[in-house]
């Protein structure tokens, strides 16, 4: 991988509001091309170092690059390789659309000789031409969406940083924001943050998940679904009288058996029939082992099916385990 | 450069498209021509005098209060709405986003001041009309504009709540606009010190017709001073 691939860096970033630690030593990298997602819980500091990335905040420690220069001593000169979408995409409500994106056209310094072209284009992709003449104000949000899009899109930028991009949007429209963010991550590196898990599945090519102000995975989707934390395998067993007691009892016998490790107890199928979920022990298939005690034991298996990992318990044993759940 | 140019070109259009530019204007308008034709009669000499010089209730005091409006919204809307992040995740400098809105602030009120000029010439069409203190009296107008602008966009900076730095921004005006009456009730040592950061002792001397460099030097440092610390201000954001 050579120099010129990397074009986020983030080394040792650190940011503290007087005793409050927001981000803590963080570091990672993107390269050229890639569509990264940024996922943490409510308050995990996704928006205070997307904030550092952008010149907006300076660090406390560490520092951020952009196609290697460093923000904070070349701020300028960084911010006009990347186009930023804060959270909710604040823009001047008073103005009508086509004259906000000239204002921000005059700003990026977009060459007039093919501004009207150039503006012309970045519509169309953005689908905003039948609003050009209303009043931002009067938008929905997901409009406002496209309008904080294209904004970060008219001076044509390597880099992409998107601050939960579909958030307050309703199904279709996060649909259609979606499409657009994956469209535009065919020739640009996108860095969007997001608490919504299936949406770094759908667009993102790896993920990092930041967990009170830490990171704590660095992957891709596919790799933190396998994860560490095993396979889930759903066990339904016949059983008349599907008592407590009874349930408890199995619980007991299936924690014994060799490569499972946590067994909850859920609903099962309908009367006289109890149910469980075993997550499996690192990359162990405990499934013979299943059968053999359910042998042993006399018990009918009704039901034993392996599920890959969830991206939701990747992220929740991620984000829960080392402390994380003071909220 | 075409940085300040945007800036100001859309806040421009921010005030013209909304009734504040057409209300301040009016506003102004009236009320000062009011203030002066009624002393002018009585008197009955073509003077303006009246229009210039400041007095508890005169042109000069309706300035403070409407540059207080007219600033109050500049910075700190931009920092309720967030509006402000995106601004300054733009390859733009700070004192580049201070000096396009203080532009902006300023023309508005120095438009407002040249349009006063018909009311000049209304005066000279009525008796012998001394052009001299008329020159310098816009003079004096235009530069105490300029600083009272100049404070209210520090203000600005100060809070996210408009009604706050309208407030804090009148305070600060009025206060340096009747200290200049107040000197007499002050012990002897303080009365120059008031008389000298009083902004209508300055614009008293102009309205008489001095133009005088140290008046002239005041108000380019009381709105260097603010414009400076109202940079300063939009720093810390990124603190």
């Amino acid at each position: 991988m050579s120099e010129s691939q990397v074009l986020v860096e983030a080394q040792g970033l650190a940011k503290r509001f007087g005793d409050f630690e927001a981000v803590k030593d963080l570091s990672f990298s993107v390269k050229r091309g890639e569509v990264v997602g940024v996922l943490g819980p409510n308050g995990a500091g996704k928006t205070t170092t997307m904030r550092m990335l952008t010149g907006y905040l300076e660090p406390s420690a560490g520092k951020a690059c952009i196609g290697g220069l460093d923000v904070s001593k070349e701020r300028l000169k960084a911010q006009t390789m990347l186009g930023y979408l804060p959270e909710n995409a604040p823009l001047y409500d008073e103005m009508m659309v086509i004259d906000y994106l000239n204002f921000v056209a005059d700003i990026r310094k977009v060459d007039p000789s093919n501004r009207q072209a150039k503006l012309r284009t970045i519509c169309e992709r953005c689908g905003l031409m039948e609003v050009l003449g209303k009043d931002v104000g009067h938008l929905s949000k997901g409009y406002r969406q496209r309008v904080g899009l294209a904004q970060a899109l008219l001076h044509d930028p390597d880099l992409l940083i998107l601050d939960e991009p579909t958030s307050g949007l309703d199904p279709n429209q996060i649909i259609e924001i979606r499409k657009l963010i994956k469209e535009l991550g065919q020739d640009k590196t996108v860095l969007l943050s997001t608490h919504i898990l299936p949406e770094v599945q759908a667009t993102c090519d790896r993920i990092l998940i930041i967990s009170n102000g830490k990171l704590v995975a660095d992957d891709t989707p596919e790799a933190l679904t396998q994860g560490e934390s095993g396979a889930v395998i759903q066990v339904v067993v016949k059983s008349p009288a599907a008592s407590q007691e009874e349930a408890a009892r199995l619980q007991e016998l299936f924690e014994r058996v060799k490569g499972v490790g946590r067994v909850e107890s859920q609903e099962g199928e309908g009367n006289g029939t109890l149910g469980f979920r075993l997550t499996a022990q690192g990359n162990c298939d405990p499934r013979a082992e299943l059968f053999g005690c359910a042998v042993e034991h006399e018990l009918v298996l009704l039901n034993m099916n392996k599920e890959r990992a969830s991206l939701e318990d990747t992220f929740r044993n991620l984000t829960l385990g080392e402390g994380g759940s003071h909220e | 450069m075409s940085n300040i140019c945007a800036i100001a070109k859309r806040e421009l259009r921010g005030y013209f498209d909304s009734p504040v530019a057409y209300i301040v204007v009016i506003a102004f308008l009236l009320i000062s021509g009011w203030m002066l034709f009624s002393s002018l009669f009585i008197m009955g000499r073509a003077d303006l005098r009246p229009f210039f010089s400041p007095s508890p209730f005169s042109p000069s005091m309706l300035l403070v209060i409407l540059s207080a409006a007219v600033t109050m919204k500049l910075v700190a809307e931009e920092r309720k709405t967030g509006t402000l992040e995106m601004l300054t995740t733009m390859p733009i400098k700070d004192y580049e986003v201070v000096f396009g809105k203080f532009l902006a602030g300023f023309s508005l009120l120095a438009s407002a001041l040249l349009l006063t000029a018909a009311y000049a010439i209304t005066v000279a069409g009525l008796g012998e009309l001394d052009w001299g203190p008329v020159i310098s009296g816009y003079l004096g107008l235009l530069l105490f504009s300029g600083s009272l602008v100049a404070i209210g966009i520090m203000c600005s900076t100060w809070t996210s709540n408009q009604i706050v730095a309208f407030i804090v921004a009148f305070i600060l005006g009025a206060g340096l606009y009747y200290i200049y009456w107040l000197q007499f009730f002050l012990p002897e040592f303080l009365a120059p010190i008031a008389e000298y950061i009083s902004v209508s002792f300055h614009l008293d001397n102009m309205a008489r017709g001095v133009i005088d460099s140290r008046d002239v030097l005041y108000y380019l440092t009381l709105t260097a001073g603010s414009l400076f610390l109202a940079v300063r201000s939009l720093e810390q954001q990124h603190a």
